[in-house]
């Protein structure tokens, strides 16, 4: 703010201040004159709609003083008179600031007894579960869903299904660096009949049949071009990201239509990166939430492990 | 002048009341437009890319503004959920800003990069296919609408007239780089970009 701007504001309001004690104080000399309650100003509306003239109550009297008191200490204190800081050095930012790190240090107390423990473990925990599903509430349930059970395109966290596996330390790897998922087209590759005779094949890993295509020709094609990433067996590969093709869980729909149009165009997936958003600590519970999802038999199994 | 004079000629009180509440104007609103916090662009601020101001457009169409805020104000709570919090300059380009004051939905002012295209392009489908408690509407014909690539240009020259430095060469080539993108794609980009620019600072 320029200081002839500034020098504007504080002129404005300052006058206006004292202008309004100035108003008050000339109507309370009228107190000392010789007037009775019930005298009117004179004036007369409409034939005989007439005002009082009575003086100033004294309790509303003090209270506009005490409003002009506090409001000229509240801007000797505070910012507002133009660019002035005030002498308490308050600012928004300072204030928030100041939260932040209230908040950080109490949070800190809260989250000590987690750091670096294998989710695994915390799983276990009621506490650490809690916190959990608070974090996934607030960070991840947009994609995987409140309830941890995903939506075509974003993985279901609770059928024991992992696309980059499923052990504890995996999925803090996962939640802290992202994953990026990516199924090349093959339309070029295979032609319109490759395709369908690739996706026939497909679906008969997970006993289903396709409408049209060769199995037998499908599994040629599969043999020289898909093994590489999803297994010789269809299985998948979890250190690619390969899904398995096999258990009938499918990540971008399961029709035949659905699984003719991945092999086609392709597919890119990504799921971001929470680690500076988040910190270790708090992906540690949010591991120990997503490892909760799958009963307790599962984590007792993992527990014992 | 005397007090009845005034109190019974509503025309001549009307102007006195403008003049008293244009002291109001004068200390809140005038120094806002010489301000350097609210007049120049925040580090990394850049007028809008031809496709995010028809992404823009878009928002401001669809009524956005009416559920959802871009104003993270300075508030623990808020910054803990959306980042950092909003700083004037960063709507310098913002014809009109979009702070919005209503939030039915979440805070988007650092939105962009949240999600995936994807994600963007199926919830705004169909909001509930992803986020089955969501009471947003879904704005499917977005999909198939194209976006007018004749009006771009003309946009951004009315835009440059109120001060956003859009050059000529982003004018001459703006029809051609939203030539054939649906809304959909448009108001995706648009989204991606929103609090993008912050990232080296906040």
């Amino acid at each position: 703010m320029s200081p002839i701007v500034s020098a504007m504001i504080i002129a404005i309001v300052l006058l206006n201040t004292a202008a309004m004690v100035w108003l008050l104080l000339w109507m309370r000399k009228r107190r000392g004159e010789p007037q009775t309650a019930g005298d009117t100003t004179g004036h007369v509306w409409d034939g005989d709609l007439r005002e009082y003239n009575n003086p100033l109550p004294r309790w509303w009297l003090w209270l506009f003083l005490i409003s002009v008191a506090f409001a000229l200490a509240y801007l000797l204190l505070y910012p507002g008179l133009g660019d002035r800081r005030g002498t308490l050095g308050w600012t928004q930012v300072k204030q928030w600031e100041e939260m932040q790190a209230a908040q950080e240090r109490s949070a800190r107390s809260i989250l000590a007894r987690f750091d670096g423990r294998d989710p695994a473990a915390l799983a276990g925990d009621p506490a650490a579960v809690a916190i959990g599903r608070n974090l996934f509430a607030n960070n991840c349930a947009a994609c995987h869903g409140s309830d941890g059970r995903g939506a075509t395109g974003f993985p279901n966290l609770t059928d024991g299904d992992w696309l980059w596996g499923g052990d504890p330390e995996t999925i803090v790897t996962t939640v802290s660096q992202g994953r990026v998922g990516v199924m090349a087209p093959w339309i070029d590759v295979l032609g319109e009949k490759g395709v369908d005779d690739a996706a026939a094949y497909v679906l008969s890993l997970s006993g289903r049949k396709a409408p049209k295509g060769d199995v037998a020709a499908g599994q040629a094609q599969f043999n020289t071009y898909c093994t590489a990433c999803h297994g010789p067996d269809g299985r998948g590969n979890t250190a690619v990201g390969a899904p398995n093709l096999t258990d009938g869980i499918w990540l971008h729909g399961g029709s035949a239509a659905k699984v003719r149009e991945t092999i086609a165009h392709g597919r890119q997936n990504a799921m971001p990166a929470q680690e500076a958003r988040l910190g270790d600590t708090r992906i540690r519970l949010l591991a120990a939430y997503v490892i909760s999802l799958r009963g307790p038999t599962r984590v007792a199994a993992l527990d014992s492990r | 002048m005397k007090h009845e004079t005034i109190e019974k000629n509503v025309g001549l009180l009307g102007v006195l009341i403008a003049i008293v509440i244009s002291f109001g104007g004068l200390v809140e609103i005038i120094p806002l437009t010489l301000s350097r916090e609210t007049t120049q662009p925040a580090p990394g601020i850049a007028p809008y890319p031809a496709l995010q101001l028809e992404g823009r457009d878009i928002y401001l169409r669809e009524g956005c503004y009416n559920c959802h805020s871009q104003m993270i104000r300075p508030l623990r709570g808020e910054t803990e959920r959306y980042g950092h919090y909003s700083l004037a300059g960063e709507s310098v380009y913002d014809h009109p800003f979009q702070f919005g004051s209503k939030r039915t939905g979440p805070d988007l002012a650092r939105v962009g990069g949240k999600y995936t295209d994807e994600w963007q392009r199926l919830h705004l489908v169909d909001p509930r296919d992803l986020v089955p408690e969501s009471n947003m509407p879904g704005f499917p014909w977005l999909q198939t609408a194209k976006v007018d690539a004749g009006l771009t240009p003309a946009k951004m020259r009315a835009l440059r007239k109120v001060g956003v430095p859009y050059t000529d060469a982003q004018i001459a080539s703006a029809s051609s780089e939203v030539q054939g993108k649906t809304e959909m794609e448009a108001l995706i980009a648009y989204l991606q970009g929103l609090g993008t620019a912050s990232q080296g600072w906040r």
